[in-house]
């Protein structure tokens, strides 16, 4: 756990450089507590791409605080804005998932080219050197190679594979893994799914049909099933737009934020637990399978503005 | 939210109604309305400032000031300027002198969409006439040569392969493919992050021995504001000539197309429209534009209405939209009007909101010629009265115009169903357009 700390926080060096040196410096001129000042900071979280409502609505919430708490000095304003952001993504945390019975289901989700497949390669990692079993389900059947890509990974991170013919039916594998991991005693079903633009409504029926089928699986041998979004940070304001949609076709509980060793700051994830209550869990911050992180509120804000 | 430009400028023009004239404090108003929506299309902050700044010396003028539609006059200059970057260069693709063989590498940020790019673009040249090959030098991402090799075999071109490292594979592909009568040599690259200083090493020496006729960043329309870093950083270091702007079939508004060709000045030379081989279309920056501002083609139709639609006549339909007293009569002159502004589905497509609404009609020219000959097979006083078009009535007019009683039907269903939208458009959002009565 040591060692994903050091790696967010590598991954992370660039994006706080960026996104913490300029409010910092502004901070640090002691200039008054003004409207400028606030504004400066609406355009900073806006170009995090946390979206102007939210930039807005934090703005206006630090300003009340730090009335609240008679600050004065701009260089006691940046506190206040992490606990802010902090209490912005914790306030709308969803309470965890009662994950008792197994196996743990998990189906991957997201638009095209976000990182599922890495992802999974990840987690599947990080449950096996836990000592846990895993198995991954190959029901990306539509794009080239995505099971030769799931498989590379399942043998990297020591997991098994289900997997079918290109162009077969996602919701016959899924639901064949996770009675496979029935009969077998496996601890977690992990199920890669083929990326899929939200505004495409046969590709989301399509999704809504592969969680009946893994929930018929889990039904007739117990299990329970869980749903993580992944999204690219690097993602702009249409991923408020994925969140909202994706819900719509599948129970989302989680978020996988991938790809924050960019200088990408993932600042939707702020509207999505805003509007949508759907936490982030896990952090992706490079593409080896050691690059994965589990989300903390407080450190992720900690560490962009360190 | 992301509600459209217009309606936004809209909202901030309406209450100026009887107010007399527009200040520049209510440009300055609007100007904010803007900033709003350019940010939620994700176009990047600093050029939505400097946009800003050029469009409110414009919107000062006499112009915006004196006119009766000044959130459409805003509009615009907006997209005129738009339209102005992203289309200011526009070039095609380009092809090295022959014998030499093209090469077009293709470079970008991990799953931008590369791959499936150079897939597409194959197909694409494939067609039209060329022999394409194509390079696997990803030699990271697992599965990665695979995947090209499926779509080599899905287009039908040859996929040259290597292990060892990016460089030694590209420049052996190239050998190998021009050996083989290659004209066109497409070469796959690992993605890679902006700040990979290694990688960004690797790929800029392979482009110093490759020497490719293109290298095309594949950029994703998902990208919010980290877009002009990563393309610049791509500009600077690697050096790119062109771009393709990859998953534009979602709803995406796609800001960062100006961003990326405002910081780097490259252009777009084709657009990413789905996740088989055959999306991929050229790229029209004036499409682009209408999307990032959230209105169809809009401002297209603005044009084309006001080049087309007479004033007067569209005053009185107006008065009647107001009344109520919209019928057949009306519906066929404005039948006539739209005809004038070219296809009928193109027209529609550019209304905002209303090509979803249309969803299934199927409004096609040919039934555009069948709407007219069934509203002709009415009396004048049918088309002045449609509410006494009984049973009997529409038997008459489909035998008339040579159509079935399902199309008489169909046609007064449409013609409801345009009665309420235009009276809801002339309600609410396309108020500040006088000139724009839409049949549908
Ligand atoms: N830098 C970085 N790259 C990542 C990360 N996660 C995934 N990637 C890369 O992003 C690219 C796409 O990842 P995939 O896992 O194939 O994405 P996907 O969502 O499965 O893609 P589709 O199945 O095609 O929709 C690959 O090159 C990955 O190596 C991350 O956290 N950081
Ligand atoms: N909907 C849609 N999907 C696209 C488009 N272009 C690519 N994709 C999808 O985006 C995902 C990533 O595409 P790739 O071609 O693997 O991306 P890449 O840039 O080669 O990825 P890496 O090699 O891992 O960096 C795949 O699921 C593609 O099918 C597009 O225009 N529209
Ligand atoms: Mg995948
Ligand atoms: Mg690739």
């Amino acid at each position: 756990m040591r060692e994903f700390f050091g790696r967010l926080k590598r991954g992370l060096t660039k994006t706080k450089q960026r996104f913490g040196t300029e409010l910092q410096e502004t901070l640090n001129q002691g200039v008054p507590l003004d409207d400028e000042l606030f504004e400066e900071i609406e355009t900073i979280l806006i170009s995090a791409d946390c979206g102007v409502e939210v930039a807005e609505e934090l703005s206006v919430k630090v300003r009340e605080r730090c009335e609240r708490e008679g600050v004065s000095k701009s260089t006691d304003v940046l506190e206040r804005i992490k606990a802010e952001m902090v209490e912005f993504l914790v306030a709308n945390r969803a309470a965890p998932v009662d994950n008792t019975t197994p196996p743990d289901v998990v189906l991957f989700v997201g638009v095209n080219g976000v990182g599922k497949t890495t992802s999974i390669g990840k987690i599947g990692s990080h449950y096996h050197e836990a000592g846990e079993t895993v198995v991954f389900a190959a029901a990306d059947t539509f794009r080239a190679a995505a099971g030769e890509q799931l498989e590379i990974w399942a043998e990297r991170v020591g997991a098994r594979i289900v997997r079918s013919t290109h162009g077969g039916d996602p919701a016959a594998v899924a639901f064949d893994a996770v009675k496979a991991a029935h009969s077998r005693g496996t601890q977690h079903v992990l199920i890669d799914t083929a990326g899929r633009l939200q505004s495409k409504s046969n590709l989301m029926a399509e999704l809504s049909k592969i969680g009946r089928s893994v929930n018929k699986a889990i039904g007739d041998h117990g299990g329970h099933l869980r749903c993580l979004l992944v999204m690219d940070a690097t993602t702009g304001q249409n991923g408020l737009l994925q969140a909202m949609e994706f819900t719509k076709a599948i129970n989302v509980n989680g978020i996988v934020l991938t790809k924050l060793d960019g200088t990408a700051k993932g600042g939707i994830v702020l509207a999505i637990a805003h509007q949508l209550q759907i936490p982030v869990e896990w952090i992706g911050v490079g593409e080896t399978a050691a690059d994965l992180q589990s989300f903390e509120p407080a450190e992720f804000v900690q560490a962009l503005f360190e | 939210m992301f509600s459209n430009l217009s309606d936004r400028l809209d909202g901030v023009f309406k209450t100026l109604r009887g107010h007399g004239k527009i200040t520049e404090a209510n440009v300055k108003d609007a100007l904010k309305q803007v900033r709003r929506a350019l940010l939620e299309a994700d176009v990047n902050y600093k050029v939505v400032k400097s946009f800003l700044e050029d469009v409110q010396t414009e919107s000062m003028g006499d112009k915006v000031l004196q006119s009766v539609t000044p959130g459409q006059q805003m509009i615009k200059i907006i997209y005129d300027k738009m339209v102005d970057l992203l289309g200011g260069q526009h070039r095609p693709v380009r092809f090295a002198k022959s014998p030499q063989p093209t090469i077009w590498m293709v470079v970008g940020l991990q799953g931008s969409g590369k791959t499936t790019t150079c897939g597409k673009l194959a197909l694409h040249f494939k067609k039209a006439g060329r022999n394409p090959h194509m390079i696997a030098a990803d030699l990271q991402r697992p599965a990665a040569i695979e995947q090209l090799k499926t779509l080599g075999q899905q287009v039908g071109v040859d996929v040259h392969t290597g292990t060892g490292n990016p460089v030694d594979v590209a420049i052996n592909g190239v050998k190998t493919a021009t050996d083989a009568g290659a004209d066109l040599i497409i070469l796959d690259t690992a993605g890679r992050l902006h700040i990979d200083d290694q990688l960004m090493g690797e790929v800029s020496s392979v482009k110093e021995k490759v020497e490719p006729t293109e290298t095309i960043f594949v950029a994703d329309a998902l990208t919010g504001q980290d877009a002009v870093t990563s393309a610049s950083s791509f500009a600077e270091r690697v050096g790119i000539d062109g771009v393709i702007f990859t998953k534009i079939d979602g709803d995406a508004r796609g800001g960062a197309a100006l961003s990326v060709v405002k910081a780097t000045g490259v252009p777009i030379l084709f657009v990413g429209t789905g996740e088989k081989l055959d999306g991929l279309e050229p790229f029209h920056p004036d499409r682009m534009v209408s999307r990032i501002l959230g209105m169809g083609d809009v401002v297209s139709l603005v044009e084309k209405a006001q080049e087309n639609f007479d004033e007067e006549n569209a005053a009185a339909l107006e008065d009647k939209l107001r009344k109520a007293q919209f019928d057949f009569e009306d519906f066929y002159e404005q039948l006539q009007q739209l005809k004038k502004m070219g296809p009928l589905e193109s027209v529609l497509g550019m209304i905002p909101g209303v090509g979803k609404q249309l969803k299934g009609m199927q409004v096609d020219e040919r039934a555009q010629g069948r709407m007219e000959a069934m509203i002709l097979s009415m009396t004048p006083y049918e088309r002045r009265h449609p509410e006494v078009l009984n049973g009997s009535r529409r038997m008459r007019i489909a035998k008339g115009s040579g159509n079935t009683i399902q199309d008489v039907n169909r046609l007064l269903k449409q013609f409801q169903m345009m009665k309420k939208m235009i009276k809801q458009m002339s309600k609410g959002g396309m108020k500040g357009m006088p000139k724009m009565q839409f049949p549908f």
